[in-house]
């Protein structure tokens, strides 16, 4: 069977990104850029399945600027197979993301299609779920365990009280959580390999998908600062802080 | 205008996240409805229906609602939405789960986890683990919004009488199925609604060792939380990860034990009241946000602050 596994270029989680001064957004110049994490955790599972012999090929599709292309080919070189980016300078928010991937699933009609839980940008934790009901697919969102089987992919997901099992009918939706795997490093001679891969280059144009976005940013902020307090040097004046001044215990 | 909340209950009861998700229905204005959809759910309508400011009670009592599966209740929500002008559900992992299906099925935008209600179409929310707030406008007619629960003081829960009725549409995809459930249990505290949360990270060494903790939190009354890496480890179960991709806590105290300070566990903890540090190593970045911060070793401190507490 085929997947497809989404990818999304965001400021490496490493960076601790700022406010520009114009409150236009944050700053991006010259910021380490990467593949979202759990993106990164989407591509391992497809990999994984494909050397159980259940997924036979991975398309990876980001959306996104033309440097996109080397988040794509990072997932090459962990595995995939081939890749399709949907060029755009512009936003893309997550109905118009979905949107376009539904056209892809149209056209390449995988079984499964795995998309991390959130990208850690704009945490916003949808493009799954939407393009999930945008297909009619059945979703397992938050997975930390998907075992493909008879037809059907059995997912358990993390959720508030504990987790939980679903089995879902094929072709389904994946979103990952933290703990489903832990992805690989690419070695050196797949990295290689993967430049070599191919990769196609589309428009929203071409599959017709109007990406006008429906939410207008009017300002970025830094959030209110938490200025350190002090250091207290006995678990005495800790406990006597706590009951006099801050007054919560 | 009209405001859908979707609650969030257990069939007998309402959760605590579905009050503050009325505040904010509260601050964006108009007539406040909420939907229970569930089996056997009764019990959770007659709650919902005396929660303050509450005018209308929807009740979907229906087997295809039993687990809360996102593909039955989303063609329900999205099929009563559309005589709303807002659409709100608690940010809670169901809400999150099933109400971006419900946007694409209305075609119109999701806004996650809004923090504050600017106005009717203009909200606030956290961006980059909370490093950012964004205020976005929403241009679409209907407005489907995940609520903070942290973002808004909880309305009462009694002192309403809203009237109750049945919604006889019956939604079911037959696309999933509920296969099993592994809730925690545990007698302290819900860790979202808990006055004060101990969290305890790599630092406490293994699972074990978790027991200074509990008994701290017992103490205390304390709900007790860890970081990532100390879910990652195996010391504690997942649905006690507190961060950006975990629970999202501000109790009046939290008391982070062995625990780095990494931007994504702060995401999750740093809009509590007063923050309490302990930590062998001074240079660690959470002291940085701590009100009170101890530096030294947590098998030594964490006895001593229990016997004085
Ligand atoms: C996409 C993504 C999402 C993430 N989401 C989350 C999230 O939701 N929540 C989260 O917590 N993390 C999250 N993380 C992980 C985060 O980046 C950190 O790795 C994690 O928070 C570190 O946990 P920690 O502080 O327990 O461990 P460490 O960073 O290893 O810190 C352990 C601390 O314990 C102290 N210590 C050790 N022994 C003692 C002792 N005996 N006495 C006192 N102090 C001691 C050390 O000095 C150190 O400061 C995420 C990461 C990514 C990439
Ligand atoms: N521009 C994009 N290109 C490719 N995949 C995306 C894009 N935006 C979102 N996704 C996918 O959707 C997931 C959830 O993103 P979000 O809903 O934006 O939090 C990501 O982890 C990706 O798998």
């Amino acid at each position: 069977m085929k997947a497809i596994v989404a990818v999304k270029r965001v400021v490496d989680y490493n960076v601790k990104v700022r406010v520009k001064a114009d409150k236009s957004g944050v700053e991006l110049a010259n910021v380490k850029m990467a593949i979202n994490p759990f993106c990164e955790i989407a591509v391992e599972e497809a990999v994984r399945l494909k050397e159980k012999g259940i997924v036979t090929e991975i398309v990876v599709v980001s959306i996104g600027p033309k440097e996109a292309q080397e988040q794509i080919r990072t997932a090459m070189a962990l595995g995939a197979d081939r890749g399709i980016l949907v060029e755009t300078g512009a936003e893309v928010q997550p109905l118009a993301v979905a949107k376009l991937l539904k056209a892809i699933c149209d056209q390449e009609q995988p079984q499964l299609v795995i998309l991390g839980k959130q990208a850690i940008d704009d945490d916003n934790n949808q493009t799954g779920q939407m393009l999930a009901a945008l297909a009619g697919y059945a979703q397992g969102t938050f997975a930390s365990v998907v075992k493909v089987e008879g037809g059907k992919a059995s997912v358990t997901r993390e959720i508030d009280g504990g987790f939980q099992t679903v089995e879902l009918n094929l072709p389904a939706v994946v979103t990952t959580d933290l703990r489903l795997n832990e992805p690989r490093y690419a070695a050196l001679p797949n990295i290689m390999k993967a430049k070599k891969k191919p990769l196609d280059v589309k428009t929203p144009a071409d599959f017709g998908v109007d990406v006008t976005p429906r939410v207008k940013t009017l300002k970025v902020e830094p959030p209110a600062e938490r200025s350190a307090g002090i250091k207290v040097k006995t678990v005495e004046e800790l406990v006597a802080k706590l009951k006099n001044e801050a007054k919560v215990i | 205008m009209a405001v859908l909340v979707y609650a969030e209950h257990d069939n007998s009861s309402i959760k605590g996240a579905t009050l503050n998700t009325v505040a904010a229905a509260q601050a964006i204005g108009g007539d406040i409805h909420v939907l229970v959809a569930g089996s056997n759910c009764q019990a959770a309508a007659a709650a919902a229906a005396q929660i303050a400011g509450v005018s209308k009670v929807l009740v979907a009592d229906n087997a295809a609602y039993t687990n809360q599966l996102a593909e039955n209740v989303s063609l329900l929500v999205a099929d009563l939405g559309k005589a709303y002008s807002h659409i709100l559900a608690p940010a809670t992992t169901n809400g999150k789960n099933f109400a971006p299906r419900v946007a694409a099925l209305l075609d119109v935008a999701q806004i996650s986890e809004i923090t504050k209600v600017i106005s009717a179409d203009t909200f606030e929310r956290p961006i980059y683990a909370g490093n950012a707030i964004a205020t976005v406008q929403a241009l679409d007619a209907i407005k489907v919004l995940t609520v903070r629960a942290t973002g808004f003081d909880a309305v009462a829960a009694t002192g309403g009488a809203a009237a109750i009725e049945a919604v006889a549409t019956v939604t079911d995809a037959g696309t999933s199925k509920f296969v099993a459930e592994e809730l925690a249990k545990s007698d302290r505290p819900e860790l979202t609604a808990a006055k004060i949360v101990v969290s305890g990270g790599r630092g406490m060494g293994n699972g074990d060792n978790f027991k200074i903790l509990y008994s701290l939190a017992d103490k205390l009354g304390a709900a007790v939380g860890a970081s990532r890496a100390a879910v990652d480890a195996g010391f504690v179960p997942n649905d006690m990860q507190v961060g950006q991709t975990g629970k999202i806590v501000a109790p009046q105290l939290y008391v982070a034990v062995g625990i780095s300070g990494a931007i994504q566990h702060l995401a999750g903890m740093k809009d509590s009241k007063v923050i309490v540090a302990i930590n062998k190593d001074e240079e660690a970045p959470i002291f940085q946000v701590a009100d009170y911060g101890i530096v030294g070793d947590l098998f030594d401190l964490v006895p001593q602050l229990e016997k004085l507490v």
